[in-house]
């Protein structure tokens, strides 16, 4: 399977992208990710898996603009990617992210208010986030006041007032129970079809990736390179209970298949992978 | 008023009580302690007398602009140190040995280059209390998570815009700490330097009450000096109490 479509459909694109991390403080350089070709097609789902410390992150970081590539080409909606996180691509991370010193409402309309919105505008728009995101009645709580589901979907709604086009979830659900990350990936499915946006979703959890995904990428132990990128091949209009599906067990056992050496690898055990 | 709110009430009643009763029984010599009635009535005769008013407003006045000082200058410190790695490691044994060292050995030099004014009082009561706010900057710009400079970039944010906007107020409550511990810091050192040396103040107030025998005098300026440090310090507390209701952090 390629992780490559027509140039036309790409709505983000990376080329022989490798990131190296210098040497610092007595350690030697890291080559953490890649080479990687991979393109995101517009509103696509696209999940990537992988073992522990094989760039996964890197890679969301990367394409984000939140760190540099150390060779290839980065391009989002055409645009070369250097440096600077483009408009229009959001970011929700694995740590808690929300601010502990403001409300929920507050919460969501920051990145809005600091964008120059109208008040009447900030309003609508947080007040709609909160309500798809099931927050309204805690609009006026403080983070750390809800649980450590309800404080991501904080900062999903943080996300999603700014309506980007691209949405990185960097395992915004790794701290959570299984049963509460099956609920948020329903969650997240809802805001896909809603917004229309493409998704780009980091996790480690093979079965968040079959659930949620038209694609997922299976990257090899470090430096992350893609081993195959699956198509799941569901319905648009979907939720949790396609893990009852046959294809769920082939997809997730699939994907197993690929990382199970790989996982092995990660943890230094070689000769086992070998077998 | 919460239940431990009462209790804490209850103790502090039933200790001057005791006191009160100790007293007037002779179980204490007046000459030592007079009895807590004593000392508010002989305030109140200051108070309204207007006697010691100037007094009281150079003490304040001192313990204000020592902590503003030490608050001020000690963030602007902070930030400056933590932005310079090497600068803070060449001087992170200072700050820890710092509160080692009583720093008041050296108000009688500074009496030696200053004389015997305001400035020495306000240098001792700054170089008491303005570690405290560096440690604290340094201390709150440790734990504000790392996320929070990708969220900054992720929202296109400057780095001015970042750290009012984000570090700021995610360092918040260990600032607050370094205040409180400021004005304290100054508070201590203002009394202590007036009471050593000054030409004024309340501290100088108590020193001559004390080598005058005048016990009323002594125990009510005392007695002042208690109250307006534990206003300062309630209404401290209650800020702080504020905020980490707000950010779900539990304190006593």
């Amino acid at each position: 399977m390629s992780g490559t479509v027509p140039s036309s459909e790409a709505h983000a694109r990376l080329q022989g992208v490798t990131r190296v991390y210098p040497p610092a403080a007595g350690h030697p350089a890291v080559h953490a990710l890649g080479p990687v070709d991979i393109e995101l097609r517009k509103g696509e789902f696209f999940a990537v898996v992988g073992p522990s410390g094989c760039g996964k992150s890197t890679l969301l970081e990367v394409l984000a603009g939140l760190q540099p590539a150390t060779s290839g080409t980065v391009e989002f909606e055409g645009r070369r990617v250097s440096g600077v996180v483009p408009d229009n691509i959001g970011v929700v991370f694995q740590e808690d992210a929300s601010f502990p010193w403001l409300t929920v409402w507050d919460n969501a309309a920051f990145g809005l208010r600091r964008s120059g919105a109208a008040p009447t505008e900030v309003r609508r728009r947080v007040d709609d986030a909160l309500a798809f995101m099931g927050l309204r009645d805690f609009a006026r709580a403080y983070p750390l006041q809800l649980s450590g589901g309800m404080r991501q979907r904080v900062c999903i709604a943080r996300t999603l007032v700014l309506q980007p086009r691209l949405i990185l979830l960097d395992e915004p659900f790794g701290a959570l129970d299984a049963q509460t990350r099956l609920l948020m990936g329903e969650e997240v499915l809802r805001l896909w079809r809603r917004t229309g946006a493409s998704i780009l979703l980091i996790t480690h959890a093979l079965d968040e990736a079959a659930m949620l995904a038209d694609r997922v990428g299976a990257m090899s132990a470090r430096p992350g390179r893609f081993i195959e990128v699956i198509e799941t091949g569901w319905m648009r209009e979907r939720d949790s209970t396609i893990v009852r599906e046959p294809a769920f067990a082939e997809i997730t056992g699939r994907l197993w298949d690929n990382l199970r050496g790989e996982s092995m690898k990660a943890l230094g055990h070689s000769s086992m992978a070998a077998e | 008023m919460t239940r431990i709110g009462r209790i804490r009430l209850l103790v502090i009643l039933t200790a001057v009580a005791a006191l009160e009763i100790a007293c007037r029984t002779d179980l204490i010599d007046r000459r030592v302690v007079i009895p807590p009635s004593e000392m508010a009535t002989s305030l109140l005769r200051i108070l309204a007398s207007g006697a010691g008013n100037e007094d009281i407003v150079r003490t304040l006045g001192m313990i204000a602009a020592a902590s503003a000082i030490s608050v001020i200058l000690g963030f602007a410190l902070g930030l400056l140190i933590h932005a310079l790695p090497r600068v803070r490691a060449a001087l992170d044994p200072l700050f820890a040995t710092y509160y080692a060292v009583p720093i008041f050995i050296f108000y009688p030099v500074l009496i030696a280059i200053f004389g015997l004014s305001l400035l020495p009082i306000l240098l001792i009561a700054v170089a008491t209390a303005i570690v405290a706010m560096i440690i604290a900057t340094l201390n709150g710009l440790d734990r504000v998570p790392r996320v929070l400079s990708k969220v900054a970039r992720v929202h296109h944010m400057g780095a001015l815009a970042t750290a009012v906007r984000l570090q700021l107020p995610a360092a918040a409550p260990y600032l607050f700490t370094g205040v409180k511990l400021a004005v304290s810091y100054g508070f201590i050192a203002v009394i202590a330097s007036e009471f050593i040396l000054a030409p004024a103040g309340l501290g100088r107030q108590i020193a001559d009450a004390y080598a005058d025998f005048d016990n009323r005098r002594m125990y009510a300026l005392m007695l002042l000096i208690l109250i307006i440090a534990t206003v300062v310090n309630t209404v401290l507390h209650a800020f702080d109490l504020r905020w980490a209701e707000r950010r779900g952090r539990k304190i006593s």
